[in-house]
């Protein structure tokens, strides 16, 4: 090794040049590929619900100025809406519900496990509730406890006022948050700091994602109550696979069948899946294309430093060749020189991207980037280095021994 | 003249190597591409939404929370309850304001009730048009009168005015909004602030409105009412939105002078003990008031993967300076001998010095147009997003200066210290070698 970095001190600037690139790149590099990471993860993150064999529809009223009292109660409208997509060819079965996984929006509140027990309070729970047969038709896994039972239903709002059901199910991860290693069956939550308004777990689903997933706060922080109607919420129909497109395009003309004063609007539950997400892989092709271009500059700005080098130093190869070195061994010298100068970037790299991590996580809501990540951002560079100085050191190995005895 | 000559040097060294010179346009205009894509993103998100008026207008908070779980220094609510909204528009203590709401109209055209559609609304206060710099096409805002008298009339915008009559000159015509008949007195052109300052509620980046109404005339006919409503305590049964203990309505106001913002500020300590002192307010004064732009800033209005982005970019092109630079630097050592031989004719160090430059400049120009090329493709993929703000991405004439300068300086900066290395090669060693 001693004659290459005898060598090097040569070039103190050119190498510390190159070394600095290195080390950017892979300070970048690095906390990129974390967040593709990061992002992917989330991304395959179980909603908890029949992805596949959903379609919801929401609809939201005109005011044609009509007298309200002959429209009926808001319960009936609702029923009389539900039975008529149930007829709809494909569906098999429908319910409302106030929100989805990942819809985007949701109704947050606070619960307490000990009434007026400021610690034993929960922040940012989010609360589904849906009409009979809720469970089932969402495709909701039990791992514990029973689904609800038809009397458990009740009327309820929670901007009414009004007390909340008796029963509820929570999540697997909300019961472990708020009663670690404890059954959960039976256990009562609050539903206001004062303890009026309680309900006691009846079951715990197995996965339920977030309307909206937030690194923050968890992303199954959701509890299910039992209502008879829900205001303004969400039609949720079960339907066959291959009939979903068919069933969404039905519903305007069903609904408005019903109610004609009110603008309607269907969605397969996939697609807003994959629009919940749209964001996120945006980032991962940016970030992508972002990590190409980073590694091709530098790669292009070792190739023209090698060459460079591999050009004035043809004569001392040359000399080199006639004392007796092989091809190999020129060869394998300029890519362990190579080998060396991305070393020095890499560490200083490796330092950077804990450093650049930190920082993002002081300023973004950002993880803190487990250090496996690292060895994948130094071999990644190792790498890059290697092949983009093999064309010059390949050009170099190629120098007769007879360069020697000429002067340039 | 001697520009000229460095000119016509620079250019013959680079056709000379086009090669190097090619990887090095290409570096920078990767790099420049890359941070003008992003920098414009940003540039459009963080635009000043109502440029002149921006530092005159401001945003009250007041705090009419129980005292239960009070904390020091707590920022109060963002938004007004309605009696502290309709409080200090009557206190009329700034040169102009307005309170205001988002809110939802079922518009049923002269067309008949089939065509009926549902449309945002803006229920506010007279001053609201003056206050904002709102552009009437024909008509003009209602009178702070209509705003106490409840009276029927409308604001709406051309768009709205060309769907429903097929004219702009809509002034006189009858809105229907379900079951109430409006006159129409004003229709405002192109008004588009963004972000959407004034009501952060209805999303950062929402579009304006296409109807507005006085206040007391929306709320006196129940109309619905659309954004945030943070409740505190028990929730109030039937309409929430006259309560005293939900918050759910915008307030802003007028101050041209640093003495009429020092006078408001005081105002609302006073407003707020005197409505402690009525038993309304029960915390201490805790009172907040931010312009447009602290405003923004308060609400993180640019979102955290923006600025994200915007980092990565400038990372980007950091290191297709360092790039530029050691390409630069071997460029420049390669050509000692030229250099040597000039120097030894007698040019001086500091020609050497400038004629490298300039040639590290036409290199710059050459990625300041490969740059802009790229942030042109790279916006078109943005606007490609569904995000609010995507379509909102697009090169303006300020930015496309940016560019070349951005170019052109990012490259004589990294060319400097080769170009300083090149000139102090001794022309003699370097001759003798030859």
């Amino acid at each position: 090794m001693h004659p290459i970095i005898a060598a090097l001190k040569h070039h103190k600037t050119t190498v510390f040049l190159v070394a600095l690139e290195i080390a950017l790149t892979c300070a970048i590099v690095t906390n990129a590929l974390f967040l593709i990471g990061d992002r992917l993860a989330a991304m395959h993150m179980m909603t908890g619900v029949a992805d596949n064999e959903l379609v919801w529809a929401q609809a939201s009223g005109l005011d044609l100025g009509r007298d309200s009292a002959a429209n009926g109660s808001a319960a009936a409208k609702a029923a009389a809406d539900l039975a008529a997509l149930r007829g709809i060819p494909g569906v098999e079965s429908g319910v409302m519900s106030n929100s989805l996984p990942l819809a985007g929006s949701g109704w947050r509140m606070d619960v307490w496990t000990r009434p007026g027990d400021k610690h034993s309070a929960l922040d940012n729970v989010f609360e589904f509730v849906g009409t009979p047969g809720m469970v089932k038709t969402l495709g909701i896994k039990l791992s514990e406890g029973r689904d609800f039972l038809p009397q458990e239903y009740e009327d309820y709002n929670p901007f009414s006022g009004q007390p909340p059901p008796g029963s509820v199910i929570v999540t697997r991860a909300l019961a472990a948050q708020l009663w670690p290693g404890e059954d959960p069956l039976g256990k009562p939550i609050y539903l206001d700091s004062s303890g009026n308004h309680v309900a006691h777990v009846v079951g715990v689903a197995q996965h339920l994602l977030d309307p909206r997933v937030s690194t923050a706060h968890g992303v199954e922080r959701g509890l299910i109550l039992p209502v008879e109607t829900v205001d303004g919420g969400l039609y949720v129909l079960r339907v066959r696979p291959d009939a979903r497109a068919s069933v969404k395009r039905a519903i305007p003309r069903v609904l408005t069948g019903v109610d004609p004063a009110r603008t309607i609007t269907a969605h397969i539950y996939s697609r807003t899946i994959a629009q919940y997400f749209h964001g996120d892989r945006a980032m991962i092709w940016l970030l992508l294309v972002v990590i190409g271009c980073l590694l091709a500059v530098t790669a292009l700005g070792v190739v023209g430093l090698s060459s460079f080098w591999v050009q004035q130093r043809t004569r001392q190869i040359g000399i080199r060749r006639a004392l007796g070195a092989t091809r190999t061994d020129i060869m394998r010298y300029f890519l362990a020189e190579n080998f060396l100068i991305v070393s020095l970037g890499v560490v200083a790299g490796l330092a950077g991207a804990v450093g650049l991590n930190l920082w993002l996580m002081d300023h973004y809501e950002l993880h803190r980037m487990p250090l496996a990540w690292l060895p994948a951002g130094a071999v990644i560079l190792w790498l890059l280095g290697q092949l983009a100085v093999l064309a010059p050191a390949l050009r170099a190995s190629h120098v007769p021994p007879v360069v020697a005895t000429r002067s340039v | 003249m001697m520009f000229g000559y460095y000119l016509d040097l620079a250019w013959r060294s680079l056709k000379r190597t086009p090669i190097l010179t090619g990887l090095m346009v290409l570096a920078i205009g990767l790099g420049i591409g890359a941070s003008m894509t992003m920098l414009t993103v940003l540039h459009v998100m963080t635009a000043d939404p109502i440029p002149g008026k921006s530092a005159k207008l401001f945003y009250p908070q007041l705090d009419p929370q129980p005292m239960q779980h009070y904390t020091k220094g707590e920022n109060p609510p963002d938004e007004l309850t309605w009696i502290d909204a309709i409080n200090l528009l009557h206190a009329h203590k700034g040169v102009h304001q307005a309170a205001m709401s988002g809110g939802i109209v079922t518009v049923i055209p002269p067309q008949g009730m089939t065509h009926a559609f549902n449309l945002d609304a803006r229920y506010t206060a007279a001053d609201f048009f003056t206050m904002f710099n709102v552009p009437f096409v024909s008509g003009t805002g209602w009178a702070s009168s209509d705003d106490d008298e409840r009276a029927r009339v409308a604001v709406i915008t051309r768009k709205l005015a060309d769907k429903l009559y097929g004219t702009a000159q809509a002034v006189g015509k009858n809105l229907r909004l379900g079951k109430y008949d409006f006159r129409v007195v004003g229709v405002i052109g192109q008004w588009h602030p963004v972000p959407h300052f004034y009501d952060l509620t209805m999303g950062n980046y929402a579009k304006p409105e296409q109807v507005y109404l006085p206040l007391q005339t929306a709320m006196g006919l129940d109309f619905w009412t659309t954004g945030a409503v943070q409740c505190w305590g028990h929730f109030p049964s039937g309409n929430p939105t006259k309560a005293n203990d939900c918050a759910w309505m915008q307030f802003w106001v007028q101050l041209d002078t640093p003495a009429q913002v020092r006078a408001y500020r005081q105002f609302l300590v006073n407003y707020s003990e005197s409505q402690k002192q009525l038993g309304r307010f029960q915390r201490p004064p805790n009172t907040r008031l931010h312009n447009v732009v602290q405003w923004l800033s308060y609400n993180h209005v640019v979102p955290g993967s923006v600025q994200l982005e915007g980092l990565l970019a400038l990372g980007f092109l950091l290191v297709c300076l360092v790039n530029t630079v050691a390409l630069l630097l071997v460029k420049f050592l390669r050509r000692g001998g030229d250099l040597a031989v000039r120097r030894a004719m007698g040019a001086s160090k500091r020609s050497v010095f400038a004629q490298l430059l300039v040639e590290a400049a036409l290199t710059g120009l050459g990625g300041g147009v490969v740059g802009l090329l790229l942030a042109t493709f790279g916006l078109w993929v943005v606007r490609q997003q569904t995000a609010a703000y995507a379509g909102l991405a697009r090169l303006d004439g300020a930015m496309l200066g940016a560019t070349f300068v951005l170019a052109v300086c990012a490259t004589l900066l990294a060319a400097l210290f080769p170009a300083w290395r090149a000139c102090r090669l001794m022309p003699a060693r370097l001759l003798k070698t030859q």
